[in-house]
């Protein structure tokens, strides 16, 4: 049973990635349309970054005073300046650890 | 112009950084799979067919904690129904494929790959062979993930869970967008999205990941025409 519920869930998952590709005539959509996907980064990854930092794993809200915004902040100042994808990640992980196990 | 080959290595090299975010997680996914009791071959297995990360964990903590497997296939359908949003936008560049070519490119369009291969498309537009660029970066993050996963699953319970490794996830998308936060329109849009995700994050099916994009594009729609 759980085979067959996941192999459901990947050809729905599949859908999702196909349709719009295969399936859609491009032309469908208008210029205004094409104009507001540009924004598609920016709409969607702050919804997996936000919760990802203001959301533990018990679906509560974080304390201000959490590691993980401060981890956040340092990685989007390294993000900025370096403009270096490791630099990022790696500058955010380790101000965190540094928080967590040092202090 | 560049040759398939150099667009194949262009895209590699893009998402290669992504890594240091994308192997973790896939270990934590991998580990949380077999710590809730799932059998190894179910738990990998999941990385092929369904083969998102999120997707996953959420999958397999819904049936674990007892929920209907219509539940848990409708949530995995929720979460992995921004990819229509990213299949719109690379439409535009990968028009000119087949339609078998495009039903097999399309399996390999995830997060990273889709935003690192964007980046690309939008500055190189004139190239013939863009695709080899989604093809480069979607399967390296194919082949991580398969390995990664993988390793999660053997290791299980020697990943120490206070290391807090799904903290890498909100790290990797804030190394894609934080170059836009110097355009105003971008850090409307932005933080439209990230505050609508924490307001809608009890709706059911974790349908704020969806909800949330769509009410920052509908403000995205809004700017442009203020821009006018």
């Amino acid at each position: 049973m759980t085979w067959f519920t996941i192999i459901i869930a990947g050809i729905i998952t599949y859908c999702m990635r196909m349709t719009m590709v295969a399936l859609v005539d491009r032309d469908l959509l208008g210029e205004k349309v094409k104009a507001v996907l540009a924004y598609v980064p920016s709409a969607v990854f702050p919804a997996i970054i936000f919760p990802g930092i203001f959301i533990n794993d018990y679906g509560t809200f974080i304390e201000m005073n959490d590691p993980k915004i401060f981890g956040a902040i340092i990685a989007i100042l390294v993000g900025y300046f370096s403009r270096n994808v490791i630099a990022t990640i790696i500058s955010g992980l380790f101000s965190y650890w540094i928080i967590i196990f040092l202090l | 112009m560049l040759s398939k080959k150099q667009l194949f290595t262009k895209g590699i090299l893009a998402v290669a950084p992504h890594m240091f975010s994308v192997i973790p997680f896939g270990i934590v996914c991998g580990a949380i799979g077999i710590e809730l009791g799932f059998s190894p071959i179910l738990v990998y297995a999941m990385s092929i067919i369904i083969f998102g990360g999120a997707s996953q964990i959420v999958f397999l903590q819904l049936l674990s904690g007892g929920a209907s497997a219509l539940i848990a296939v409708t949530s995995v359908g929720v979460i992995n129904s921004r990819h229509l949003l990213y299949g719109a936008v690379l439409s535009e560049y990968l028009e000119k494929l087949s339609f078998i070519k495009k039903l097999l490119i399309s399996y390999l369009v995830v997060d990273q790959g889709f935003a690192e291969s964007n980046k690309f498309f939008q500055k190189n537009k004139n190239e013939t062979h863009l695709h080899y660029h989604l093809l480069g970066s979607g399967g390296t993050l194919w082949v991580c993930w398969q390995i990664s996963t993988l390793a999660g699953i053997i290791l299980g319970s020697f990943v120490p869970a206070e290391l807090g490794l799904k903290f890498a996830v909100p790290l990797t998308f804030i190394a894609i967008v934080v170059q836009d936060i110097k355009k105003l329109d971008h850090v409307i849009v932005m933080i439209t999205c990230g505050l609508s995700s924490l307001l809608f994050f009890e709706a059911p099916f974790k349908s704020y990941i969806i909800i949330s994009p769509i009410i920052a594009l509908f403000v995205a729609a809004l700017v442009l025409r203020l821009k006018k």
